[in-house]
């Protein structure tokens, strides 16, 4: 479970490692309802990437599909195919769970566990059969997760009585503990304010040493203060009356933000629209 | 001041009068509880004393004795009821939040609020078909089963609605950290709901406790101890209703005071229940 193979390190590796998760031509489908239209990305190792765009455009959607969390969803499928570590994540072989071990998530509630804060941490390590240090990977995570100060005395309370920005942090602990490859953030900050907000922020830059981190957000100045790389999404009628997204452009935050190739792209920064 | 309220307005006297209406009816709608509790507690009152919960019942004509044999045949029918009843009815209430296809779901939820509409008394003549009269004798299992069928449908609809008020996000969370659908549900939804069960499983029992017609059909009444569960066994319920219907004295004060044991029971039960739901994490 932990990936400090030698081979990530070996100069000249082919790109695929420098990737941690690809999408190819992937479309979306509520049944036969398509929703996210023919979408293709790289999501760099060891970066931020930020999903950006109006409600309705789909990034959370597609946030989803990247740990088979959709998969939940009765009329939900997808064409196309989403790679990690060379594998497809929709292949008929491949175990949901075990890809929700690998990759991680946190969502845009707080949604602690009806348990004390340390066994919100230690859920997921002692679902997946962890057989080290508890304790010490407990507060390892809780640390990570800078949180480790405000609950070391208390960690028998209940998760519950932490305050939202307390919570979302003992989330991304509960999510890091497991040690997965990537963690996905749906909005989590929404729910906060604006000082905890950034206490998630400094804490994600931490994290991107060790993880790959991929964001969606509606909050622009955000995605420009913490991601590397930034995708925009848009939405568009369709001739049904639903509404379907899609990726508009895909660059690095800097480009997108001061210099986007697309029209849609520079209304939506300068705030003109969305 | 051309927005002061006139008081002689329609539209306020109306809201006046509809209030008092409304509260009239509420009124009208407790008088049978505070009646039949006040009742129950005056009549039985008065025959409570330590004899009755270590004698047995005395025969016609005689002082004295008490309904022990009654409540620990009550107790001992519910008991068995809720082992039976509990398991599965949280089982299937399990399936039903969890696992279910909505369309299986919707016809199971159906099934069991028809069950919980069935007469009780019919579930006393199906078990009495079904054990009494196959194995030949009444008999506390023959009561307990007829208890438990009537106790599954409320303890199915309120563990079902109790995982249903479990934040779906919940669910996810768990997930999200790579736990099995079934580590997910024994481990974070099912532990999360246990407040509201208990609720339903109290409700469940408060009503086991106090009915008789199943009873009647298949536990029937001794005047004895209930010393096998192959054999007829006293309630207090049924105890209430053949005491309270012959022309003896002593029989009846016993039937008052069975009654306000029966009252008293559902009353603590009912207290229980609340109490667990306070502690309710959702």
């Amino acid at each position: 479970m932990t990936y400090s193979s030698p081979q990530t390190h070996i100069q000249g590796q082919s790109q695929a490692d420098e990737v941690a998760l690809e999408a190819v031509n992937l479309n979306i489908y509520y049944g036969s309802f398509l929703a996210v239209k023919d979408v293709s990305l790289k999501i760099a190792r060891n970066k931020i990437t930020s999903f950006i765009g109006p409600s309705g455009c789909g990034k959370s959607t597609l946030l989803r599909c990247f740990n088979r969390l959709n998969d939940l969803i009765e009329s939900f499928h997808i064409k196309g195919q989403i790679y990690h570590e060379n594998q497809d994540l929709y292949s008929r072989r491949v175990d949901p769970v075990l890809v929700r071990r690998r990759i991680g998530m946190v969502f845009q509630k707080p949604n602690p566990f009806p348990k004390s804060i340390y066994d919100n941490v230690a859920y997921g390590p002692r679902i997946n059969g962890f057989k080290g240090n508890l304790d010490e990977l407990v507060e390892q995570s809780l640390r990570q997760a800078v949180l480790w100060d405000e609950v070391k005395d208390k960690l028998k309370q209940s998760g519950a009585a932490l305050s939202g920005g307390q919570q979302q942090r003992l989330c991304i602990a509960r999510t890091i503990a497991v040690q997965p490859d990537v963690v996905l953030m749906d909005e989590p900050c929404a729910a906060l304010d604006p000082i905890s907000t950034l206490k998630i922020e400094e804490l994600m830059n931490e994290l991107k040493k060790q993880y790959t981190i991929v964001i969606v957000t509606h909050n622009m100045q955000q995605a420009s203060r913490i991601s590397d790389k930034t995708a925009f999404f848009n939405v568009q009628a369709t001739e049904r009356g639903g509404k379907q997204g899609y990726m508009v452009e895909f660059d690095d935050t800097v480009n997108i933000f001061t210099n986007p190739r697309e029209v849609q792209t520079r209304d939506y920064v300068a705030g003109r629209f969305g | 001041m051309y927005l002061s309220q006139k008081s002689s307005d329609r539209r306020s006297l109306l809201n006046k009068v509809l209030t008092v209406v409304a509260g009239a009816f509420v009124v009208i709608a407790l008088i049978p509880l505070l009646a039949v509790l006040t009742y129950v507690l005056i009549q039985g009152f008065g025959s409570l004393s330590l004899d009755l919960f270590t004698q047995l019942p005395p025969p016609p004509m005689v002082k004295g004795g008490g309904i022990a044999n009654a409540i620990v045949g009550t107790l001992l029918m519910v008991g068995l009821a809720s082992l039976i009843s509990v398991p599965i009815g949280v089982g299937a209430a399990i399936f039903l939040a969890e696992f279910s296809h909505p369309i299986v779901g919707r016809w199971v939820r159906f099934a069991t609020n028809v069950l919980n509409g069935v007469p009780s008394i019919i579930l006393g003549v199906f078990v009495y078909g079904a054990l009494v009269y196959t194995t030949k004798t009444f008999s506390a299992y023959a009561g307990a089963v007829a208890l438990s069928i009537l106790m599954l449908p409320t303890i199915i609809r309120t563990a079902d609605e109790a995982l249903k008020i479990v934040p779906q996000e919940i669910r996810w969370a768990a997930l999200g950290v790579g736990a099995a659908k079934y580590q997910t549900v024994l481990m974070i939804v099912v532990p999360a709901a246990i407040p509201t069960i208990i609720t339903g499983v109290t409700l469940a029992i408060a009503r086991a406790a106090g009915e008789t017609a199943p009873l009647i059909f298949t536990a029937l009444f001794t005047q004895f101890w209930p010393n096998s569960l192959t054999q007829p066994t006293p309630s207090l319920a049924v105890l209430v209703f053949n005491f309270a219907t012959v022309p003896f004295k002593n029989q009846q004060q016993l039937a008052w005071a069975a009654s306000l044991i029966l009252v008293l029971l559902v009353l603590t039960t009912s207290v229980i229940s609340r109490f667990a739901l306070r502690r309710k994490t959702f």
